[in-house]
């Protein structure tokens, strides 16, 4: 048996493409990115040349901040774009920003869109790869691989875990990519959620689906929690924050249903007493920053698949 | 007038209003049928054979088209549209009011007439709005608007906004037997979806329409239609609990009759994930549904309980539809691809017999709306066309004649063609991939 050594494709629209061998070459890649981040200097010239392009017309952070900083990692020339301050305020289209773009030779374009498919209308239009850095609510795949990356440091497979997944299903692009990738290898997979915010399909995914916390949590190896909007708290949604936090918050005493070497997730950024207690997200459980931290590795080795020098 | 003589010799005529499939000879004299008969002698008339694998049938009628003029010129106008309507058999369209301005005046539906008179391709037949504006609040002067030529009231794109509006609209326009045409949808179940509410959009995560935006309107419809004894339309049937309801109200004698887009039982849901997902193309209100709808209307189509096919032709520019999916503009062109659906998925997929698909474009949708034609009668206009049913053809969107080419068709082969498409004795169309068609054409 060959190994895989590239991706199959030259985009990374989502985990709904990925077959397992390369969420795993993805996965190994980024185990061996993360020592370069341990190094006094830490940059290798693996993109030495390359043009990526950051292209973020919706707010973040943490995830354009992970790019940016993968991207020097490996040499690439970089420039980013936002919403605010470029053409899009001005009425350019999508497609006319990434002809633009196109027209400057990069390589790899790193989308953040509020509107789920717009990476897949850049990769039609566009000869440079793209990658998602998260679509509307459809996926968010550099999240879920680096949730996978965690996930595989602390307790050594993804394979036969109970992962639970909690909180508003029905928006997150980080839950459709978990549980994409968490099904593809091998995990169980419960996600539990209010009733108003259920995401049709799951079932036939092989998800467990309930409303009841305790029900997801008893037993669980991993307990991933999912941010809620503050604008669907108030509403046609859900009531009101402290009954949310009542329902579907992660408390210490929940997390006693769990197994005893249970860790607990969020991608971030926390509502700290709407869906996790402080207690919990502090605790000894957390792994959050573990999660930040490997956000970077997985990005790396994910630019470094799809743009690098071949290494066979 | 003016027009020569022509003499289809030894035709299959199918014209299910008038009861008749058989052979027969037609003859066209200045524009309107002079006889419909055997062995019709030729006189000074041009003859032509016609070859047995044609079938000849009252011009078809689309009675749910946007020809976007007057005010989106740039999607389609009313040349256009009438041409593509032509090029895809149909002989006459009705239009829908959703035009800027809003056909809610009789000064707009003349100019949509006198349009239609200089481009002098299909006929067209406008319907008025039911609201000024179509903003659900005060109704449109339908007796003006009536007498100027509306067939029919709609605020298609929208629903009726209330069930009151609704209540009023159907007693008043009773007084002119005329229908509502109710485009279903619960505006605030529908909200900022974008495709059927169903496993399909939750994974590509798109916001959800569900089946109940539709049918929960097409209830409120029909239990005011018993009411008040007006008559309602339901249009572009996507869902099979809408169905249900006409079916339900039909055993009742409401006098609620319904239609269904070709896209609508040829299409469903999981074309949205295919081939890279999120082709616009596919975008359209109602949108895709699940199978079992389709197959739904199907079954409405074989067991008679819908009474008409209209495509819902909605022309959009191309840039309008290269937008993310999200924001799109819902709808996709018909008019030049429904002939060979519906033969290729009803006819030779033995949904239909031949005169009972004829009656879904031509007798059914005439006497809904009252339109001349729908069957042929000596002495009217002579609106034929002729349709070639095993001749296959390949959707090639760039070559659409229509100014959009938004169709998920692209490349699609199937089997039947329009051969030609006659409208007041005029051979206005004959298709060159249908061999023998050279004969209809007029002689210079």
């Amino acid at each position: 048996m060959t190994e895989l050594t590239r991706l199959r494709s030259r985009h990374l629209l989502g985990i709904t493409d990925l077959a397992p061998d390369e969420i795993e070459l993805i996965l190994n890649t980024a185990e061996a990115m993360k020592e370069i981040g341990t190094r006094t200097i830490k940059k290798v010239p693996a993109l030495r040349g390359r043009t990526v392009v950051n292209l973020f017309f919706e707010a973040s952070t943490r995830t354009r901040l992970s790019f940016e900083l993968a991207e020097k990692r490996l040499s690439a020339d970089t420039m980013g774009i936002t919403a605010v301050g470029s053409s899009v305020s001005k009425g350019e289209t999508l497609a006319d920003t990434a002809r633009t773009l196109e027209a400057m030779s990069p390589d790899l374009i790193v989308i953040r869109h509020a509107s789920s498919g717009a990476p897949h209308l850049l990769a039609r239009i566009c000869k440079a790869g793209i990658v998602n850095a998260g679509d509307g609510s459809h996926e968010h795949p550099t999240q879920a691989l680096l949730d996978a990356l965690t996930i595989r440091e602390r307790k050594g497979r993804l394979a036969g875990l109970k992962v639970a997944i909690i909180g508003d299903l029905l928006h997150s692009r980080v839950l459709r990519s978990n549980v994409l990738l968490l099904t593809r290898m091998g995990a169980e997979v419960r996600a539990c959620g209010p009733a108003t915010l259920i995401l049709q399909g799951l079932t036939t995914l092989g998800v467990h689906v309930t409303t009841s916390i305790d029900d997801a949590v008893t037993g669980a190896d991993v307990v991933m929690m999912l941010r809620v909007q503050h604008e669907r708290m108030h509403g046609l949604f859900l009531p009101s924050v402290r009954e949310y936090f009542t329902l579907f918050g992660l408390t210490p005493k929940r997390l006693e249903r769990a197994a005893s070497d249970v860790i607990v997730m969020h991608p971030g950024p926390m509502n700290r007493g709407v869906e996790i207690d402080s207690a919990v997200a502090d605790g000894p459980w957390s792994v959050i920053l573990d999660q930040v931290a490997n956000g970077v590795a997985v990005r790396m080795a994910v630019l470094y698949l799809l743009a690098g020098e071949d290494v066979t | 007038m003016g027009t020569q003589s022509l003499l289809l010799k030894n035709a299959r005529l199918v014209d299910p209003g008038a009861g008749r499939d058989g052979h027969f000879d037609v003859l066209i004299t200045d524009g309107r049928i002079a006889r419909i008969g055997k062995d019709i002698p030729a006189g000074d008339a041009r003859v032509v054979e016609v070859p047995s694998g044609w079938v000849v049938t009252p011009g078809l009628l689309d009675i749910h088209v946007h020809l976007r003029e007057p005010g989106q010129e740039h999607k389609e106008t009313i040349a256009t549209g009438t041409w593509s309507a032509v090029v895809g058999g149909f002989t006459a369209v009705a239009c829908m009011p959703n035009t800027d301005p809003v056909n809610d005046s009789s000064s707009v539906t003349q100019f949509i007439l006198k349009r239609a008179a200089e481009a002098n391709f299909a006929r067209v037949y406008p319907i008025g709005a039911v609201s000024v504006g179509q903003r659900g609040d005060q109704m449109t002067e339908m007796g003006d608007l009536s007498a100027a030529g509306c067939v029919a009231f709609t605020d298609d794109g929208h629903p009726v906004r209330t069930a009151m509006l609704m209540r009023r609209a159907l007693e008043y326009s009773s007084m002119f037997d005329v229908p509502i045409i109710e485009h279903c949808e619960d505006p605030s179940l529908k909200a900022d979806g974008v495709a059927h509410e169903g496993e399909v959009a939750a994974m590509l995560g798109l916001r959800g329409i569900p089946s109940v935006a539709e049918s929960i309107m097409a209830e409120r419809d029909i239990a005011l239609s018993e009411m008040t004894g007006g008559r309602v339309h339901i249009a572009h049937m996507s869902a099979r609990q809408t169905l249900r309801a006409v079916r339900e109200g039909k055993s009742r004698d409401i006098k609620v009759t319904c239609e269904v887009a070709p896209h609508h039982f040829t299409l469903n849901h999981e074309e949205l994930a295919k081939h890279g997902g999120y082709n616009t193309n596919l975008k359209m209100n109602p949108p895709l549904r699940e199978e079992a709808d389709r197959l739904a209307m199907i079954d409405g189509l074989r067991d008679g309980s819908i009474d008409v096919i209209s495509t819902d032709h909605a022309p959009h520019h191309a840039d309008e539809k290269a937008l993310e999916f999200d924001h799109a503009p819902f709808g996709i062109v018909g008019l030049e691809t429904a002939v060979p659906i519906c033969l290729d998925r009803l006819l030779h997929a033995e949904v239909l017999s031949l005169p009972r698909l004829v009656a879904l474009l031509t007798c059914n949708p005439a006497r809904l709306l009252k339109l001349p034609g729908g069957t042929l009668r000596e002495g009217e206009p002579a609106d034929i066309t002729i349709l070639s049913p095993d001749t296959q053809v390949t959707i090639r969107t760039a070559e659409l004649v229509s100014k959009s080419k938004n169709s998920p068709f692209d490349g699609w082969t199937l089997r039947g063609a329009v051969a030609a498409t006659i409208v007041g004795g005029r051979v206005l169309y004959t298709n060159p991939n249908v061999p023998g068609t050279a004969a209809l054409n007029p002689e210079p």
